[in-house]
């Protein structure tokens, strides 16, 4: 009788234990964990929040203001008496707030940039692929032309035309950075539209976009995630790129690569004025191209 | 295959014109111009300098006169160097920029081709390990930082290489920019001729021409050289079109005397004639470059040719 009860008591355990095992794990769930398995990936997670936390909340506990001049330390290398924790530039600011304000520009342009392209290439390649045929035909021919094209010329033709505003310049970039985008989310719809619940829906009699939006989006979260992420570091380039040719954002506002073009001429009297804001554009792009190639091996197992 | 190429001519000479109207269109509808200084111009100049340009015309017919000058190689006068029309500033300027590209790209190519496939026959050994880790650095690190880098430390750190600037016959002056504007390129080269190496000494043919006794280096020449090109070639067409980007920068940090200096210059000056006379020309270039990369992509895979 005792040893039943035992026994008992085993399956019980046992039953118990299965179910709690059997709660099966989301796609998403397992994604969380390949790419938690990551290190660099975990890292550069780590490392970006950091970056984005002193970026943002940083320049408010710094004695010196991004655009103030300290009349009494113009040139003046890492003071910790004066508060200049990195050095000031020709003009006597502070080089940690103006380095911390170019970051925080630095990030704007990519959230903003990449939104837009997202948006757009998500668009734009949902309805070549549903469509299919002639429309996806001329579509994709118009982002092959596109593509050839240097897309930096247009950017510079914009900030000409319509001046210098940041603004401006964040959504140009985005606007022409969406045709990898396009191209990737075009050939997901493709393989997608074909499937059984994209049938049944239009048995229903669902109408095309609320097709495109109810029920294939949601399915290319995986492939848009990725290619967002790389995105970034793009246009993070792209903007410093501007910047660095003096097309970009404006005095007193500055980013990283105006900070940069200041600095690398005075680079051998002046070490300090390159090596802060190019320490923390390279730590940027680093982690974001981690992050992204850890994302796509997390979220698109058949690829690695 | 004659035909093929004859197509894709046609196809890209509405490209061309397209891009000039969009651009002659953007640009002639932007607010301001090259004439409003400081000071306001006495009408009468104004109204001069505005006939001379063409300006008192209807933009449609201003439009008519500049491709009909474009057509005839004249892109009309440039609004801020006074002295110069833009065709000749871009006469000036092209011969340079072209042999500073074409150097890079030759150097990038072959280099990242070499890197890419010794990277693949040692899959996952040590060569492999490093170059990856190599070609990821330009991938990561934007050329301007770069070639601010390489500038400091080997013209004024080291003295070994002249920091900027460049007469003709100045090879040295080139090293350092030659070398920042393929490496970006040659990375990408290298990483896409590693994965479809990879792809490629994984086939059956290979395992059975290895199973016919010949010898590594033979398959790799016969067998696996041409298949492995060509998403190389089909990559080459935006490869260029990086490559000018690489350019602008590339002419900007170290002072070279290219079109890539004029078209910053200008759009900082907002020298409408200039910019729209170097966007014309790039693309006009990208165009006829990416026509004979499609020729060879089309040489190399006939399946491209039947489409």
């Amino acid at each position: 009788m005792v040893d039943l009860i035992g026994k008992d008591a085993t399956l019980t355990d046992y039953a118990d234990k299965l179910q709690a095992e059997v709660k099966g794990r989301s796609l998403t769930q397992d994604a969380l964990r390949r790419l938690f398995a990551n290190k660099a990936a975990l890292i550069s997670i780590f490392l970006l929040i950091a970056v984005i936390l002193v970026a943002l909340i940083g320049p408010y506990f710094l004695p010196w203001p991004y655009d103030k001049i300290d009349w009494s330390a113009i040139r003046k290398p890492p003071d910790f008496a004066k508060g200049h924790f990195l050095g000031t530039d020709q003009n006597g600011r502070d080089m940690l707030a103006r380095t911390l304000q170019g970051t925080q520009m630095s990030l704007l342009v990519a959230a903003v940039a990449t939104s837009v392209s997202v948006v757009i290439g998500i668009v734009y390649g949902a309805v070549a692929g549903y469509f299919g045929g002639r429309i996806d035909a001329i579509m994709m021919r118009f982002v092959d032309i596109m593509y050839a094209l240097p897309y930096i010329l247009f950017v510079i033709i914009l900030v000409v035309i319509f001046g210098r505003s940041p603004v401006l310049l964040f959504v140009g970039i985005g606007c022409l950075e969406w045709l990898t985008m396009a191209r990737i989310v075009r050939g997901q719809t493709l393989s997608i539209k074909n499937r059984e619940y994209i049938e049944a829906a239009q048995a229903g009699g669902a109408r095309p976009f609320t097709i495109i939006f109810r029920h294939i989006l949601p399915n290319l979260t995986g492939p848009v995630v990725i290619y967002a992420t790389l995105t970034i570091p793009e246009i993070i380039i792209t903007e410093s790129f501007l910047s660095y040719l003096g097309l970009g954002v404006q005095e007193p506002q500055t980013s990283l690569g105006t900070l940069i073009s200041f600095g690398a001429p005075v680079a051998e009297a002046l070490p300090w004025m390159l090596y802060a804001p190019a320490f923390f554009l390279v730590l940027m792009l680093v982690c974001f191209s981690y992050l992204g190639d850890g994302l796509r091996d997390a979220l698109d197992p058949k690829d690695r | 295959m004659l035909s093929y190429a004859l197509r894709r001519v046609l196809s890209a000479i509405p490209i061309v014109f397209i891009t000039i109207t969009v651009c002659f269109f953007i640009l002639r509808l932007a607010p301001g111009g090259p004439f409003d200084g400081e000071r306001a111009l006495p009408p009468d100049v104004l109204r001069n300098l505005r006939a001379y340009y063409n300006l008192d015309q209807p933009l449609i017919v201003q439009f008519f006169i500049y491709v009909g000058g474009v057509l005839r190689g004249d892109f009309g006068p440039s609004m801020v160097m006074q002295d110069f029309t833009v065709s000749r500033l871009l006469a000036i300027g092209l011969p340079f920029t072209l042999m500073l590209g074409f150097t890079a790209f030759i150097l990038g190519t072959v280099g990242g081709f070499i890197a890419g496939a010794l990277a693949a026959v040692n899959q996952n050994k040590w060569p492999d390990y490093l170059l990856v880790f190599i070609v990821l650095i330009p991938l990561i690190i934007p050329n301007f930082l770069m070639a601010n880098i390489v500038q400091l430390v080997f013209g004024v750190y080291l003295h070994w290489l002249p920091v900027g600037g460049y007469k003709p016959g100045q090879i040295m002056n080139l090293v350092l920019p030659v070398i920042i504007l393929s490496m970006p390129h040659g990375a990408r080269v290298a990483r896409l001729v590693r994965g479809s190496m990879i792809e490629v000494l994984g086939t059956n043919y290979i395992r059975t021409a290895r199973s016919k006794g010949l010898g590594p280096s033979l398959i790799l020449t016969r067998h696996a050289l041409k298949p492995a090109l060509l998403p190389v070639v089909s990559y080459l067409g935006p490869g260029l079109s990086y490559l000018l980007t690489g350019s602008l920068v590339v002419e900007q940090v170290f002072a070279l005397p290219g079109i890539g200096k004029y078209f910053i210059t200008a759009a900082l000056n907002r020298d409408y004639g200039l910019v729209l006379g170097t966007t014309v020309l790039y693309v006009f270039i990208i165009l006829v470059l990416n026509l004979i990369v499609d020729v060879l992509y089309a040489y190399l895979d006939p399946k491209v040719r039947l489409r």
